[in-house]
């Protein structure tokens, strides 16, 4: 995982609800066993008829969502499967944050651990963020500062959204939290002394 | 010394504290199962190796084959055949990854194989106040038994993998409190339609939910494998029910439960596992099991459910403009129209299957209505039983000669249609009543439509051709 370091970018918006992993890529697209090229199937049943050829009308075939690099997106995104294809297929594409009023947990967690900031915002920025978007679709653009959590929206006001303290630290200076627990080893140990775990699946 | 009364949850979570949660870091949890599948480990083994890290606990760690299996018949030689080439890398690298780190692994078809929320009860390896981790939503499954089960991503499969704990923020608890008794021809299934319909999709969001009340009391351990799973499609993480008799009946005996001396220490523990009177709860939900009817879904996500009796929604019902979007693309997704009733529609396909709705008393429950009767024509009927061990049972019970000759597949087990990435796919604009968990947008094949209802709707709409309250077959 990389630092992060602030950036100002284009967005599109994607108003819909519930926006749920199985749309963000399809259950048959994860018989893969590594992470790369999931970005070409990012929201695949939207975006390619059943010939495969892209739908002109999909958010992510018009011209200007080359290059673009948030995704603002309706509330409770990322619903459904803990598949972290989602963020993956997410990043693939080159998506660095999402915007909405509220993500689903797991999707959360797992965007955290690859880097892809989920960001929460209020109705009203929201609103504000779709407004600004409607004259020239795609080409309003927002900055984000993970440092200050401040995101400066396209009419020059800023933002504050929330992260976990640790979430962020490890984003900020591109840590990543297997190594964190694994330093926990001499606790987890003492600890495995007087735990009772009732469980041995080895011989089954 | 009085204590503050403590919820189940708090109780689990206290014990599994390797590290309490700061102001800057997480809490460090412990994990006493991680279960795995093909699906969602391969990445976390890939990172496991490059860092040259070993399973921590090997033992506590279990894998099976379930999510890109295919569930049709064996060949001459009694093997399930893989024909897709992704899937069988997928299943190949499973098989390696298991035996280089040292984990115990159910391959398809072997005799414990299933999906991995049927095979953890099944084995008597999910017990009360265990932390249980898979990476699949679908893990609250377990929090049935009272043991604190949830899923995970693949970043954290890895973690639990070699170090055996997870780093986690504590959420909140929110009591769901079922009060009454059901009425006949309505079951588990309904009753957690019904909450979904009620708090939304969001709802559990950042919660721990736990099932309370004289109707979750009285059912069974899979009903209430059936309730907890679906926790996840109201946007919680986990779903509790606090262990009891009907629990401790369903553990013992199973190979891996405790035995002898070991059986009398574990019920006594498991004995202290219950919210404590006068514990509280962050949100409190009630229903009433009386007042709740067949439940089936209308639109593209789990709360969009309605009594079978009922009609679709129009926008008039809905709060804002967003959720009147909302309902106006999944009307047309489904295309139905705002009003109408369900009842008589006409499907094309049926599912019995999935780690919601796969299990012995599902199949039971499907069987004693499709007994005598026949699959209507032009729909086609797939059972699918949860594991090789339910299957087994099944069949010895003649549970499959009653579906092969009422015209449904009897196949071999897995997630099958639920996830539709193994073959079993509805085809573009198809219909289907589904005993399973998510009704998204061609979550069951592209561009295929889903009614989620309980195994008794299910069975009674392939009878009938049509969507069919169960309670007018059952008489």
């Amino acid at each position: 995982m990389n630092k992060f370091i602030p950036y100002t970018a284009r967005y599109a918006v994607l108003p819909m609800e519930n926006v749920d992993t199985d749309q963000i890529i399809p259950a048959r697209f994860l018989k893969t066993t590594d992470k790369v090229g999931l970005g070409d199937n990012l929201f695949s049943d939207w975006r390619y008829d059943s010939n495969g050829q892209p739908k002109p009308e999909f958010l992510l075939n018009k011209p200007f969502a080359k290059g673009v690099e948030v995704l603002v997106a309706g509330t409770n995104f990322g619903c459904g499967s803990s598949r972290e294809h989602a963020p993956w297929a997410l990043q693939g594409f080159g998506f660095k944050a999402v915007l909405s009023t509220y993500f689903a947990d797991i999707f959360q967690n797992n965007s955290l651990k690859n880097g892809l900031l989920p960001i929460v915002i209020s109705p009203e920025t929201y609103q504000l963020l779709v407004a600004s978007d409607a004259p020239n679709p795609g080409q309003a653009t927002l900055s984000v500062d993970l440092a200050s959590q401040m995101v400066t929206l396209p009419d020059g006001s800023t933002m504050w959204f929330p992260i976990e303290p640790f979430a962020k630290y490890c984003v900020l200076n591109g840590v990543d939290q297997l190594g964190f627990l694994a330093n926990a080893d001499s606790d987890i140990s003492a600890y495995e002394q007087t735990h009772t775990t009732r469980v041995d699946t080895v011989g089954l | 010394m009085a204590t503050t009364p403590q919820t189940l949850f708090e109780k689990i979570w206290n014990r599994h504290q390797v590290r309490p949660e700061t102001s800057e870091t997480p809490a460090v949890l412990y994990i006493d199962l991680h279960l795995v599948h093909e699906v969602t480990s391969p990445q976390a083994f890939t990172e496991l190796r490059q860092r040259g890290l070993t399973v921590r606990r090997p033992g506590q760690t279990i894998a099976t084959m379930d999510h890109s299996t295919p569930t049709t018949p064996r060949n001459a030689q009694g093997i399930i055949p893989v024909l897709d080439n992704q899937a069988q890398a997928q299943l190949t690298q499973l098989e390696s990854n298991c035996r280089d780190f040292g984990i115990p692994l159910f391959a398809l078809g072997s005799e414990n194989q299933g999906i991995v929320h049927v095979i953890g009860p099944e084995q008597g390896l999910t017990q009360p106040g265990m932390t249980i981790v898979c990476g699949d939503s679908h893990t609250s499954t377990h929090g049935a038994f009272g043991a604190l089960a949830f899923g995970i991503g693949t970043s954290e499969v890895g973690h639990v993998l070699a170090t055996q704990c997870l780093l986690q923020s504590r959420p909140k608890t929110m009591e769901i409190r079922i009060n009454g008794r059901l009425s006949k021809g309505v079951g588990a299934k309904d009753i957690i339609l019904a909450i979904i319909a009620k708090i939304g999709v969001g709802g559990g969001t950042g919660y721990v939910l736990e099932y309370t009340g004289e109707a979750i009391r009285a059912l069974s351990m899979e009903e209430r494998m059936t309730v907890c799973n679906m926790s996840i499609e109201g946007g919680a993480r986990a779903g509790l029910i606090a262990p009891d008799e009907t629990t401790y009946e369903y553990i013992k005996n199973r190979p891996r439960a405790p035995q002898g001396a070991g059986w009398d220490a574990a019920v006594a523990d498991w004995q202290t596992l219950v919210s404590d009177e006068g514990a509280v709860y962050d949100a409190v939900v009630e229903l009433h099991a009386d007042e709740l009817a067949p439940m089936i879904t209308y639109g593209t996500n789990p709360g969009m459910g309605i009594p079978i009796t009922g009609h679709v929604p129009t926008a008039d019902d809905m709060t804002d403009d967003s959720a009147r979007a909302g309902l106006a693309k999944a009307l047309a997704y489904m295309d139905l129209e705002p009003g109408q009733s369900l009842i008589g529609k006409k499907v094309d396909v049926v599912f019995i299957g999935s780690c919601t709705n796969s299990r012995i008393s599902d199949l039971r429950l499907a069987a004693q209505v499709m007994q005598d009767r026949k699959v209507a024509s032009g729909v086609r009927m797939m059972v699918v039983p949860g594991s090789q061990q339910v299957k087994k049972q099944a069949e010895a019970e003649g549970l499959d000669e009653i579906f092969k000759l009422a015209g449904a597949e009897w196949r071999e087990a897995g997630c099958s249609m639920c996830i539709a990435m193994n073959g079993d796919q509805l085809k573009p604009g198809q219909y289907a009543v589904s005993t399973s968990n998510r009704n998204f947008e061609g979550r069951q094949g592209k561009g295929g439509r889903t009614f989620l209802a309980s195994p008794l709707t299910a069975a009674a709409t392939a009878i009938a051709g049509v969507i069919c309250d169960p309670r007018e077959i059952l008489g």
